[in-house]
């Protein structure tokens, strides 16, 4: 069994994020637990694979991007999410 | 792309400024017999450069950086908000920054000018012949060009419970409590306040421990309901905010006076907290 790779501070608050996200969507409702979970989880794969790694500045602002957008769900009068498609 | 419109705001119509109208209500009144009177004559152009900080999250390979526009001034108004709306206007509509008001009530459109914090509604535009750099608020995260995150800055101001709290009922059901004259006046030089972040984005203090230290402004706040006559938490709220980190670390720089672009001082109500934690 091979050993994980070391992360490093930046991964670490990306993957606590995307499992703050995780969890909070737990406490919705099944249906849209799904979905919160669908788009969350399209939103960071698509970063992951778009987004320069050494572009600390960008990901560092998705971060706090993505920590405001959690604190809003949070909020129990929160049902879901919704997204909309931005043609570019 | 989840929240990626979300910053963007359609241009104000300014229908009431535009050159085009004005210009036909001139001419309206010289009826058509009469050639249009020549264009009064131009004054000269006087150019004047703005270094502009640019940043734009939809284009991350993009990296922070000063942009220049030339902008005529005898052709603009005298403020530095006057000639942004101008760069917007003519130049380059995606220059994104906050403004409301245009006459500093409502603390939009604070920004670093010139190396000094200050709203860009109440700064001249400064004669010298050199650029003038506008630059977000010093120290604070940025979303987009001249915007900044307040996001821990408003939640310092609601730390503070910026509301009167009272502990008895009031004596008649819908009626308001009164205040002599003498305490009324004791809360001149602190209810101005417009939480535009101009002053705790110039403490050093903040900038180190933004967290942590509470800052200027909603310390300023903080004694606004400490020294109101009415509110009866007075020794709560003083218990609240007697920390090493949330009060002590204003070291009297006084930054924040030569900021506040309201003639405040929230150095003087920070002391004023200190002395009133030394006498409880």
């Amino acid at each position: 069994m091979t050993s994980r790779p070391k992360l490093s501070g930046i991964q670490k608050q990306v993957l606590a994020l995307y499992r703050g996200f995780l969890r909070t969507a737990r406490l919705k409702a099944p249906e849209e637990r799904r979905r919160i979970e669908s788009v969350v989880s399209a939103e960071f794969r698509d970063n992951a694979r778009n987004v320069d790694r050494r572009n600390f500045v960008y990901i560092e602002y998705l971060l706090r991007r993505g920590k405001r957008q959690l604190e809003q769900l949070k909020n129990p009068d929160i049902t879901g999410l919704a997204t909309l498609e931005v043609k570019k | 792309m989840a929240a990626a419109a979300l910053l963007r705001r359609s241009p104000a119509a300014r229908a009431l400024l535009s050159p085009a109208l004005s210009s036909r209500l001139v001419t309206s009144k010289h009826h058509s017999s009469s050639p249009a009177p020549p264009p009064p004559p131009k004054a000269p152009a006087a150019m004047k450069t703005f270094s502009i900080y640019r940043w734009d999250p939809d284009s991350p390979s993009t990296k922070p950086h000063l942009k220049d526009y030339q902008v005529d001034l005898s052709d603009c108004g005298p403020m530095v908000l006057d000639a942004l709306l101008k760069i917007k206007n003519e130049q380059d509509p995606s220059l994104t920054f906050r403004r409301s008001c245009r006459e500093g009530i409502c603390g939009s459109c604070a920004m670093n000018i010139d190396g000094d914090n200050g709203l860009a509604c109440l700064t001249k535009i400064s004669s010298a012949s050199s650029a003038s750099t506008v630059s977000p608020l010093p120290h604070m995260f940025v979303i987009k060009d001249l915007v900044v995150d307040m996001t821990n800055f408003y939640n310092q101001y609601k730390s503070v419970e910026p509301w009167l709290k009272r502990k008895d009922p009031p004596s008649q059901e819908g009626k308001e409590i009164l205040q002599t004259k003498a305490d009324r006046a004791k809360l001149d030089g602190m209810y101005e306040c417009i939480l535009c972040a101009c002053c705790s984005t110039s403490c050093p203090s903040y900038w180190w421990n933004p967290e942590e230290y509470l800052g200027p402004a909603a310390l300023l706040h903080a004694n606004r309901w400490i020294q109101d006559s009415r509110d009866q938490f007075t020794k709560e709220r003083l218990d609240a905010i007697n920390d090493e980190f949330k009060l002590y670390r204003c070291h009297t720089i006084k930054n924040c006076i030569h900021a506040c672009p309201k003639g405040l001082n929230p150095a003087k109500q920070i002391d004023t907290i200190k002395k009133l934690q030394i006498d409880t």
